[in-house]
């Protein structure tokens, strides 16, 4: 697995991505860190609309016209917010790797499997010789288990589930080191997912690769990430180890995120009541607290600040630290507060 | 080449070309209806007054006008299907003859306004598709609107009133009568004819002639392509791939033209169907406008002759054209787009 | 009344920029004309075919002054009064011709796609080939007719101007009758034992109406250029019967050659401005309708500065 001591590939501090709209901002993320070593794999869970395609498009610099982002990234030490955007730009496929959702219209119709990736590996290494591409070319596509045969092929001759190989090989071809990965599997069938998630298993282990995995599946998190990071309405709640976060769940949005999983041991479904507030103009204090069950007065007015967990990772939620508080903080909120609150 | 994609592409065509088929037959019964289910009787409406009264009666006799109306009908499906197009009522020729002697001053007019549309237009569209809401979008969709918005006839009279007369450029015609005595008629399309002389004063004063309706007509297409090419750049700039594209760090001017323009040119294609069509209405304008001596012309001068007949052969080889062209297109879109072979 | 004010006003407070003037200027420019079209009679000095006034006959051919701002032509008409009497033709021409359109193709794709069958087979057919055929041949054909029949009139144009407009119309209600027939509430109406006819009066019309006026603003500006091109082929109207811009044109190209502009430059400019006056009206819908071309207005960003929480860790 991955070495906890190596510096990190990817290291966000306090990051912003807010988009504009006829409304308003929408503060679809709002003070995000965390940090990525080589070979790790960080799942980035939340409901959708908390803001986690976001944030990962934010970090690749993939934002729609009037978006704005600010904060540190740090690639290899250096901040790739703060580059020139011709700089940034050329790190995008040779060292930050993109993966999307939908494999079905992320290929041009037009263009042939060989001519993706010609293209891709041109752009970045334009002294390689024809034969050199076709060979790295061939060996990606090797490694994702399409043959050769196909190399020639146009997208619409592939299934689902052999495009969104192609797209992983495509994206990886470049041996990046620093991948997102944007909820890969949902568009999948089960059989599929299954295949892809032991496919990004294996490029940990293989390549070194740091992977930010976005997705809404709590049970992908369990089998491919080493450490796990909630996101709920734009900030992350919660992050730590898979296992320790998973056991021990420290914020009730995760404790409610995990309850609400289907498993086999599932008696009666259970949803977490209410939605997702409006990142137009969210809630004051813990923006979770219209919905949460163990709400308190202070989280109606005062917003948490991040705490270590006792086995390591951090929390942000008044329950756990990091200071004691007054009796009038901790009464629990009435419950018209409550509701008013999510009616807004 | 490919496996599975390519080997279905004869089979598209045949089942393309079978299609025309009822298609044709539609717009020639309709052709027919249109024309001969009119009241009046055709022949003394075209040669009334010159022609006595048995003289008429046996030319209706000649051409069948006397029989049942669906007689008429099944000679006259049964003509085209030999590629028999009828006899004009006022001077009594074979309309082949007439598209033989006109045709080819039609088809290069419209070839050369084709290709100006296409090598102004679509560059134009391009840009201002790419840099949406530029100064350069703001001018280049006003000249596409205007090039839309004004007729023919009025692009003509203005080239002719403030281009023409200040170059010492001709305004009628396809060639000078000298030219025209010079040339020997091989394929009896005269831009080809003089090429085939190499007589270089000859070739020079043919394109001469060429230059202003050619010009005239590509404007009016040209406002066209401006106009959907900027529209569907707008689209594939949007589209996922080229998000994906953006994502490997391929470089903005390939995104441009590998992923976005590409695709936007697929439904060029379709359109340049529609197009030929709206290009043989815009002919007959700048034919009238220019005194250009074509099929155009010919039916306008026809149709002011009252001549059903002519009207019909010509309207009949018009809208076979168009059926033809518009299979061409989809065979062509064919090898374009790959997914349209399945 | 407050929903259908911010329905019409949909298109301004939703576009920016370009689009929204693009709209702007299209509909007061139009507004212009069918202001022209309506008034000409005070608006002109001049009948269309009016060759003397006080007694003095008209200049042939003579060039713009104070009595005739834009000169007069071959037949000593005044080139100003026939411009703006033309507006009155177009508009005349293209309102009865719309007109046509969709009491004919309204009704016929609504029946067509109601019923189905071989009606709708046949009727497709038939659209199809008139779609395909070059509308300006097919204009030319049915006005060649129409004049046998009818004259050279206003009405024989606006006629053979819907000819070939109807395709559309017809094509569009038919296609929209068709999804619209498996909605939900209709199978409710025909549950509970409505009659076809009260289903497409009143449970179709409603809906498949709605498409009309787009259809009717892109059809108005090619049916000005179609009408146009029809006199400049002296197969409209006759210059004694109204003032035809396309017509004017037809005869300001044989001076043309002499120098004389002022009786093509004016009607063709007037030709140019209503199409794209109606083009720009199009357009600009288009831009605000069609979601993946709108461009929304959106707020600026601003990231305001951090505010320091309390600070523990």
């Amino acid at each position: 697995m991955s070495d906890m001591t190596a510096e990190p590939v990817i290291s966000a501090r306090d990051v912003r991505v807010w988009y504009g709209t006829t409304r308003g901002a929408i503060q679809a993320v709002d003070g995000v860190s965390f940090d990525l070593r080589p070979g790790e794999t960080l799942g980035l869970v939340g409901e959708s609309g908390c803001g986690k395609s976001t944030l990962g498009r934010g970090l690749m610099g993939l934002l729609p016209e009037g978006a704005k982002r600010d904060g540190e990234v740090r690639y290899r030490g250096r901040d790739i917010f703060a580059m020139s955007a011709k700089e940034a730009y050329g790190l995008r496929g040779s060292d930050l790797g993109m993966i999307f959702q939908e494999p079905l219209t992320r290929l041009n119709p037009l263009m042939r499997i060989s001519e993706h990736f010609e293209e891709t590996i041109t752009q970045h290494e334009p002294k390689l010789s024809k034969d050199e591409v076709r060979t790295r070319a061939l060996e990606a596509l090797r490694m994702m288990g399409i043959p050769p045969t196909r190399y020639r092929s146009y997208p619409h001759e592939f299934s689902g589930g052999m495009r969104q190989r192609l797209m992983i090989a495509l994206a990886l071809v470049l041996r990046p080191a620093f991948v997102v990965a944007d909820e890969p599997t949902t568009a999948l069938d089960v059989l599929v997912e299954a295949q892809i998630v032991q496919i990004l298993n294996d490029l940990r282990r293989n390549f070194d690769t740091a992977l930010l995995l976005i997705t809404h599946n709590v049970g992908i998190v369990a089998e491919a990430c080493d450490r796990v990071a909630v996101m709920y309405a734009g900030r992350i709640v919660e992050q730590g180890t898979v296992a320790d976060v998973f056991s021990d769940p420290q914020h009730p949005y995760t404790r409610e995120l995990l309850a609400s999983t289907i498993s086999l041991s599932t008696t009666g479904l259970r949803f977490i009541p209410g939605s997702p507030p409006d990142l137009v103009d969210p809630p004051a204090g813990c923006r979770f607290h219209p919905r949460c069950p163990d709400a308190m007065r202070i989280c109606a007015t005062t917003s948490p600040v991040p705490t270590t967990r006792e086995a390591g990772g951090t929390v942000e939620c008044w329950l756990r630290g990091p200071r004691d508080l007054t009796p009038a903080e901790r009464a629990p909120l009435a419950h018209e507060e409550l509701s008013d609150a999510d009616e807004a | 080449m490919a496996g599975t994609g390519s080997g279905s592409l004869p089979r598209y065509i045949a089942q393309r070309v079978l299609l025309v088929i009822p298609m044709i037959w539609v717009i020639l019964t309709l052709v027919f209806v249109v024309l001969r289910v009119a009241p009046g009787d055709p022949i003394s409406a075209a040669v009334g007054g010159k022609l006595d009264a048995d003289a008429l009666a046996q030319r209706r006799e000649a051409l069948g006008l006397n029989r049942p109306m669906i007689a008429q009908y099944w000679d006259y499906l049964s003509s085209v299907a030999h590629l028999d197009f009828g006899t004009t009522f006022s001077d009594n020729q074979p309309v082949l003859r007439v598209i033989r002697d006109n045709g080819g001053a039609t088809l290069s007019l419209t070839m050369a306004a084709f290709a100006i549309a296409l090598l102004v237009g679509i560059p134009l569209g391009l840009v201002a598709g790419r840099y949406r809401d530029s100064i350069g979008d703001v001018v280049i969709r006003l000249f596409g609107i205007l090039t839309y918005a004004a007729p023919i006839f009025f692009v003509g009279f203005l080239l002719q009133v403030y281009v023409a007369q200040p170059l010492g450029l001709p305004t009628g015609g396809a060639s000078s009568p000298m030219t025209a005595f010079l040339v020997t008629p091989r394929t009896h399309i005269l831009l080809i004819d003089v090429f085939l002389s190499g007589n270089s004063d000859a070739i020079l004063d043919v394109l001469k002639h060429l230059l202003l309706p050619a010009v005239t007509l590509g404007l009016l297409i040209c406002g066209v392509f401006i106009r959907l090419v900027r529209v569907n750049i707008l689209q594939t700039m949007q589209a996922d791939y080229v998000e994906a594209a953006e994502a490997r760090g391929i470089s903005r001017g390939k995104v441009t033209r590998h992923h976005a323009l590409r695709n936007a040119l697929v439904p060029v294609v379709t359109v340049i169907g529609l197009q030929f069509a709206m290009l043989l209405g815009g002919a007959v304008l700048t034919e009238s406008t220019f005194n250009w001596p074509g099929l155009g012309q010919k039916l306008v001068d026809y149709i002011n002759e009252r001549d059903y007949g002519a009207v019909q052969g010509i309207v009949t080889i018009f809208a076979i054209a168009v059926v033809v062209v518009s299979v061409v297109v989809d065979v062509v879109n064919a090898l374009i787009d790959p997914r349209v072979r399945y | 009344m407050r929903t259908v004010l911010s329905a019409l006003a949909k298109p301004f407070s939703e576009t920016s920029g370009l689009a929204r003037w693009m709209l702007v200027i299209g509909i007061v420019m139009s507004a212009v004309f069918v202001f022209l079209a309506i008034f000409a009679p005070w608006v002109a000095p001049y009948g269309f075919a009016q060759a003397s006034a006080h007694g003095t006959d008209f200049p042939k051919l003579g060039h713009p002054d104070g009595t005739h701002w834009f000169g007069t032509d071959r037949l000593f008409f005044d080139v100003y009064s026939r411009t703006i009497w033309g507006a009155r033709t177009a508009i005349e021409v293209v309102l009865l011709s719309i007109l046509v359109c969709i009491v004919v193709g309204v009704p016929l794709g609504l029946i067509s796609g109601y019923y189905g069958g071989w009606l709708d087979r046949i009727l497709v057919l038939v659209m199809d080939a008139l779609f395909a055929f070059p509308s300006f041949l097919l204009a030319i054909v049915f006005s060649f007719l129409l004049t046998n029949i009818v004259g050279g009139s206003v009405i024989a144009v606006s006629l053979s101007l819907s000819a070939i407009y109807i395709p559309q119309y017809y094509r569009v209600v038919r296609n929209t009758t068709v999804s619209a027939k498996e909605a939900t509430y209709v199978e409710a109406a025909r549950a509970m034992g409505a009659s076809d006819g009260v289903i497409m009066r009143r449970y179709l019309f409603g809906n498949v109406v709605q498409s009309v006026p787009v259809i009717g603003t892109l059809n108005a500006a090619d049916a000005i250029l179609t009408l146009a091109g029809l006199g400049f082929l002296g197969l409209g109207i006759q210059s004694t019967q109204a003032a035809e811009w396309g017509h004017d044109l037809n005869r300001a190209l044989a001076d043309a050659g002499s120098g004389v502009w002022w009786t093509g430059l004016y009607p063709g400019l007037a030709i140019v401005l209503l199409v794209t006056a109606l083009t720009l009206v199009g357009e600009g819908l288009n831009e605000t309708l069609n979601p993946t071309l709108r461009r929304r207005r959106l707020l600026p960003v601003l990231l305001p500065a951090r505010v320091e929480t309390e600070e523990v860790r």
